[in-house]
């Protein structure tokens, strides 16, 4: 309400496992706009993302896309975003033409075939899922971000498996989707070219080591 | 909707393996029942409606564990939850597909096994209106189980546990149901209260499964 056209995450705080990840974290993201999360293993990057798509939910504090709450409307949500995580959804029995139009068709996608040639899978579209390696399993499961249009990317470690082409041509993609007013998350621990992309360090939000109180009782 | 039933229905025609392993199991319980009792006509058509059913459940339990883990492991289920469907979409697609390639065949094959078991022809009809009952209860309880055993590590032996006690009042109805039709009664009653069983869980599993599916991407 207060800020129009933010993708806003407020005073965040999760908990996973029992253990505190994160705590008071904000972010925001215009329209074109590209968060980069760095952060050591373990700082919450992926538990972010997933919080940012409404898989999970933040212990406190608020995500909000123009001024509404998730939790409000996640249906709508969900359908302008894409996520692309660790796992790369590649059914050993569908071709990659088969898969991609599967979920593009979810969606009410098209572009299957511009899809295929964004990330060069055109010459093995009538593979087979169990013959991919995992670089290609990789540009399949990013093939579907360009397969549908949705203005939310969320990319858990996209370059995992990724030769330096496949890359270049992931950063094509991010690059043409901001162009076109998208916005995207991604966590990455390889420099991935976001030009005029903003750097976001889990680190900093790491809950303080109860180390001082230790100190105190000993005292 | 459609899409994820044809999506898993064209998985299956092409991997084949669960749905194939349930209808066989089925077949393969059956025929080995007059083996095992003996070939009097009498006892085979007083026990044939109790195997049949039973067999049919545990064909349904065979085939129900693999019907989310699939899809859970290499994380296709993740990404139809964040899809704009509804979870319970997801759930009823699911369930829709699972009933299509184990519950029908099962309600094709049943006749001649109950031929098999000397069971009077005259009494097909109602076994396979029985079966139109039950098999989608079948599905639809037993997805609620399975959704709820995602990730657990012994799925296999909590799944059972969790679901058999449910099955139990739909084995009791359409067991009476079919008993009532041999001995010459109305099987009205018992096959009423099937489908009021099944309306209910055509409502309420799908939440429930979708509930247990959002829990288990957690």
């Amino acid at each position: 309400m207060t800020s129009p056209q933010l993708f806003t995450g407020r005073d965040l705080l999760c908990l996973r496992g029992g253990r505190l990840v994160f705590q008071d974290l904000d972010f925001q993201l215009a329209a074109g706009g590209c968060l980069t999360l760095v952060g050591p293993n373990g700082s919450g990057k992926s538990t972010l993302l997933r919080l940012m798509a409404g898989l999970l939910k933040p212990l406190r504090g608020t995500i909000a896309w123009n001024g509404v709450a998730l939790g409000q409307d996640p249906e709508a949500h969900r359908a302008r975003l894409h996520y692309v995580g660790h796992l790369d959804a590649v059914k050993a029995s569908f071709t990659c033409r088969e898969m991609l139009a599967f979920w593009a068709g979810l969606r009410g996608g098209v572009g299957v075939d511009a899809a295929l040639d964004a990330f060069a899978i055109d010459t093995i579209a009538d593979v087979p899922g169990r013959f991919l390696s995992a670089g290609q399993r990789r540009r399949l499961s990013l093939a579907r971000l360009v397969a549908a249009p949705a203005p939310l990317w969320l990319l858990d470690e996209p370059t995992v498996g990724l030769d330096r082409a496949s890359v270049a041509l992931l950063e094509e993609a991010i690059a043409r989707h901001r162009a076109g007013g998208g916005r995207v998350v991604l966590s990455t621990h390889i420099d991935l070219a976001t030009p005029g992309g903003e750097l976001l360090d889990l680190a900093t939000f790491a809950p303080v080591e109860d180390d001082q109180d230790g100190t105190e009782d000993a005292a | 909707m459609l899409r994820l039933i044809l999506r898993d229905l064209r998985l299956v025609l092409r991997q084949g393996s669960d749905a194939t392993a349930a209808l066989m199991f089925f077949v393969l319980c059956v025929v080995l029942f007059p083996f095992g009792v003996g070939p009097e006509p009498n006892v085979l058509t007083r026990i044939a409606p109790g195997v049949l059913l039973i067999a049919a459940l545990l064909a349904a339990l065979l085939s129900m564990e693999r019907l989310f883990q699939g899809d859970f492991e290499d994380g296709s289920l993740e990404l139809l939850l964040l899809s704009p469907l509804p979870a319970e979409g997801v759930a009823i697609a699911k369930v829709a597909a699972h009933w299509l390639v184990t519950g029908v065949p099962l309600m094709i094959v049943a006749p001649l096994l109950a031929l098999l078991l000397r069971m009077p022809a005259d009494q097909l009809g109602l076994l396979v209106g029985t079966l139109a009952l039950t098999t989608p209860l079948l599905s639809l309880i037993g997805a609620v189980g399975a959704a709820l055993t995602l990730g657990a590590r012994r799925s296999g032996v909590l799944l059972p546990l969790l679901v058999l006690p449910l099955y139990i009042p739909v084995l009791i109805f359409a067991a009476a149901g079919l008993d009532a039709g041999l001995s010459g009664l109305s099987p009205r009653p018992h096959l009423l209260l099937l489908g009021g069983m099944l309306c209910g869980a055509l409502v309420l599993a799908p939440l429930a499964i979708a509930a247990a599916l959002r829990a288990a991407h957690e």
